[in-house]
């Protein structure tokens, strides 16, 4: 009996959560200018507009560079960082995990006033860049959080087991280390992604005049005209988000017993 | 047989990469933010000497002062509802849940979505003209739109209630699942109800995750800017609306650094008495 | 030339040394264990053969060839893991063929070799299984099959059977020692379980603190131990202060306290003990008698373990019980008779 309560309101929480990622998709259907009930239709014209709209097409483009160039940077510092510390036994390594872990602390509005006063006084412009570096302080933690684990869950008699099969470091490194690791790179290297992809404030202070997507958002949200072909968009990006997460995952869990799932 | 206390300098080097970006990244910056805050603005340029002007214009201005202490009340405000809603969510995953795993994925999806578009959502379903409204007036429910529901600290707390779920789920999640099964049994054995139980066993043992979580969202929350910009209105602005103020329209940055410092100073000093405290509470209930 | 010399052989990790100038020498073709409680060197020293640590002095050989400088994959050795190692992302076929490759075998000829290793090992079939679906037993025999069949000179195991129940254990013990019969190959054994080491080895050495205290086969570490801890390590045994009143070449007087005088052959005293030294006096349980007379006693506990009894009987004058082992004693007041040519008389080791 209490059961059936609990089970309604877990019900009840997860439509809660899900209402806004859904409000997105449904209204970007809706064949009416104006986003409220009752629904006018449907339609697939707001995809059509955005797909046209070049100043988009461009922030677009600049998103993806800038993700990818992140997601990239942050595996690679994370894939050695998490060696690092797993591997060896480091004086100060929670420390140094400590100090890298710290942006997910602090406000991201610190961060990006913090980094434009960097980048004032040194003298470099604003840039996507400069995002590139923003995002990092953000993405590498993550990447850290992955592959750490990743790490700690691999047997490090397996490289030994190799080398008393026969392998060198190189052949034990390609045919065990990496194909066991893969997994873990692959979901930092998602995770990050889209991490940055829809990162907003640092992208913000630190861009200059080359919009990502979502600084290209935050500028049409103040015309209303524009708003369902800004839902078009957000569905789009959402759906790809979601698919790349639950990608993520999947991949993140091959050949490894289920985690931290009851008892 | 984990690392054998191999190659250490081997172990430093690759560790170096990752710390020498964050240095640069981060300590340099937040210092030069420090630095920036002692300075004063004139014109374009800072000025050559050093002034603590700024704090005492900060802290001095009734403005900044009820200003901060919005954003706290605020941010305290969505830390109760989080956890309180979360409480019962994660408590039915850990006790109740089957798939338990298929439930943390499918609470954890949403997050992984951009934030902006997040409090976009909620900005069109609040709005006077929005979903909510809408669908009300159709459903004859109501005559005229509700006129609470946007640019107020109340759409505040809603969004950033809704944005920060997760963050409150797992972490109480986790201390739930870790309680001893055999603690509940032993305590039924001696007599208690389920209720009982669960104020007596439970609940004390989940509190280290609780307040895990309720650190968790309270620290970020305060400096939030996304969310009060959108849905906040004139009525529901928090400091980080101010520091951006400051760094754009206003450029006083030296006044922007302050902020930002007393800011984190502020919320930094209540985590650390909530959590002294939170744990005082905890052993004096034994 | 022994077929694996160890020779002066020390490392230490930034203190006291793990293992302590060892020297051993192993024949072709032996079963040899390292018995020792855990921190002894024993694990340290076997990672030395296999390469994975390097000696801080002292030199390893093979069949004569110095392994100084030989990294891990360039040596005639395989090793079996404590935690088996046993590649996750390959099934069983893959796994004992990994070490295989270079040898770039015809398709035919390496699943024949691999399927004929799986044969010796009972693991017939399972080829094509998934490695996080064998159990602990079947694991073990992939990390063997694995080791073997590339016919190293030298086995190594780390304590190979740990993981596993008891059941399971004495059945893989016999096995073991079958193949190593079968398959010829020299095994070097790590272990701090006496009764597997004793069970198995042709010799043992039995370590402590990086150092071997005593190196025989097993019969003789069980009967004759050169010390108080190789006595003590090895099965149950019972100890009694004394001191040697004289000596000649066949038998010793002792002076043994509540046991009285009493003569024990020359052959049970351990080298190195002279007259007027204190010693201690040890002997088996299953070597002490109830009879007649004797020294009177009371049985304070009894465990029935089938076959045969263990007891633990206290004497006068004597805090700790003795322990005897055997068939039920005559019902009513109990006696201990201590047969003097059962008798090992040992230094007392301070």
């Amino acid at each position: 009996m209490k059961n059936r309560a609990l089970l309604l309101y877990a019900c009840g929480y997860l439509a809660f959560l899900y209402l806004p990622v859904l409000v997105l998709p449904i209204f970007s259907f809706n064949n009416s200018q104006f986003i409220a009930f009752p629904l006018s239709g449907f339609t697939t014209r707001w995809y059509a507009a955005m797909a046209a709209d070049t100043a988009m097409l461009h922030a677009l483009g600049n998103s993806l560079k800038v993700a990818t160039v992140t997601a990239l940077l942050s595996t690679m510092l994370g894939l050695s960082a998490a060696k690092a510390v797993t591997h060896y036994r480091l004086k100060g390594a929670g420390a140094a995990l400590g100090f890298i872990s710290l942006p997910l602390f602090i406000p991201d509005i610190v961060l990006g006033i913090s980094l434009l006063l960097l980048l004032g006084t040194t003298g470099l412009p604003l840039s996507l860049a400069a995002v590139v570096l923003g995002h990092m302080l953000v993405c590498v933690p993550f990447a850290l959080t992955v592959l750490i684990a990743r790490f700690e869950g691999f047997d490090r008699n397996l490289e030994e087991a190799s080398a008393d099969l026969g392998e060198s470091g190189w052949m034990t490194f390609w045919r065990v280390t990496f194909p066991l690791m893969l997994p873990g790179i692959v979901a930092s290297l998602l995770l990050t992604f889209i991490t940055s992809f829809d990162e907003f404030l640092v992208a913000y202070f630190l861009s200059g005049t080359e919009a990502t997507l979502p600084i290209y958002i935050w500028g049409q949200l103040r015309f209303p005209e524009r708003l369902p072909m800004v839902l078009a968009l957000g569905a789009l990006i959402l759906t790809v988000s979601v698919g790349l997460v639950v990608l993520a995952e999947y991949v993140r869990n091959l050949g490894v017993k289920k985690p931290m799932v009851g008892a | 047989m984990k690392q054998r206390g191999g190659n250490s300098s081997e172990g430093y080097s690759l560790l170096a990469p990752a710390l020498l970006i964050m240095g640069l990244a981060l300590a340099a910056p937040l210092l030069l933010m420090a630095i920036t805050s002692l300075k004063s603005q004139s014109g374009v340029f800072l000025s050559q000497g050093w002034t603590l002007a700024q704090f005492g214009e900060v802290l001095g201005r009734a403005s900044y002062r009820s200003l901060f202490l919005r954003s706290v009340l605020i941010s305290g405000a969505v830390t109760l509802v989080t956890v309180a809603l979360a409480y019962p969510m994660a408590y039915f995953v850990a006790f109740h849940a089957r798939r338990k795993f298929f439930w943390l994925v499918a609470l954890t999806i949403p997050f992984w979505t951009s934030y902006l578009l997040r409090v976009f959502a909620w900005k069109i379903i609040l709005g006077f003209n929005g979903v909510i409204n809408s669908g009300l007036l159709r459903l004859h429910l109501i005559d005229q739109p509700l006129e609470f529901l946007l640019y107020n600290p109340f759409a505040v707390v809603v969004t950033l209630a809704h944005a920060w779920a997760a963050f409150a789920i797992l972490p109480i999640y986790v201390s739930l699942e870790k309680i001893d099964r055999s603690l509940l049994e032993a305590a039924s054995d001696l007599g208690d109800s389920a209720l009982r139980r669960f104020l007596r066993v439970t609940l004390p043992l989940s509190m280290p995750g609780v307040i895990g979580a309720a650190i968790l969202i309270f620290v970020p929350t305060t400096g939030d800017f996304v969310t009060p910009e959108l849905v906040g209105g004139t009525k529901g602005t928090m400091i980080a609306n101010m520091i951006e103020v400051q760094f754009n329209a206003a450029g006083n940055w030296p006044l922007g650094a302050a902020l930002s410092l007393i800011g984190m100073a502020m919320v930094g000093v209540i985590a650390v008495l909530f959590v002294a405290s939170a744990r005082a509470a905890t052993r004096a209930a034994r | 030339m022994s077929f694996l010399d160890i020779s002066q052989v020390s490392k230490s990790f930034g203190g006291p040394p793990v293992v302590d100038q060892v020297s051993l020498a192993v024949s072709r073709g032996e079963f040899f264990s390292l018995l020792g409680p855990s921190g002894c060197g024993k694990t340290t020293l076997l990672r030395m053969i296999a390469g994975f640590e390097t000696p801080d002095s002292g030199t390893i050989s093979i069949e004569g060839e110095d392994m100084t400088g030989v990294p891990p994959h360039r040596r005639p050795t395989n090793m079996v893991f404590q935690s088996y190692a046993i590649f996750p992302h390959l099934n069983v076929f893959d796994n004992v063929a990994y070490g295989l490759r270079k040898l770039k075998l015809p398709k035919e000829s390496l699943r024949a070799k691999i399927e004929a290793m799986l044969a010796t090992v009972r693991l017939e079939g399972l080829g094509g299984r998934a490695a996080d679906q064998l159990s602990g037993g079947q694991r073990q025999r992939v990390a063997l099959a694995r080791a073997l069949v590339r016919e190293p000179k030298i086995l190594l195991l780390d304590e190979p059977l740990g993981a596993l129940d008891k059941r399971l254990r004495e059945t893989m013990q016999i096995e073991l020692r079958a193949l190593q019969r079968k398959v010829g190959i020299t095994f070097v054994l790590v272990t701090h379980d006496q009764e597997e080491a004793l069970s198995l080895s042709d010799r043992v050495a039995v370590m402590e603190s990086g150092k071997i205290l005593q190196l025989a086969a097993p019969r003789e570490l069980y009967d004759r131990p050169t010390s108080r801890a190789v006595a003590d390590f090895i099965g149950e045994i019972n100890f009694f202060h004394a001191s040697v009143r004289e000596m000649d070449f066949e038998k010793v007087m002792v002076n043994a306290g509540l046991l009285g005088i009493v003569a024990l052959p020359r052959t049970n005293v351990a080298a190195g003990i002279k007259s007027g030294d204190h010693i201690l006096l040890a002997i088996r349980p299953e070597h002490v008698r109830f009879s007649v007379d004797g020294l009177a006693g009371e049985i304070v506990a009894a465990t029935f373990l089938g076959e045969r009894s263990h007891f633990h009987v206290r004497i006068a004058g004597r805090s700790e019980p003795v322990a005897v082992s055997g068939s039920a004693p005559p019902s009513g007041p109990v006696h201990l008779a201590f047969p003097p040519e059962k008798l090992m008389a040992l230094p007392t080791g301070d």
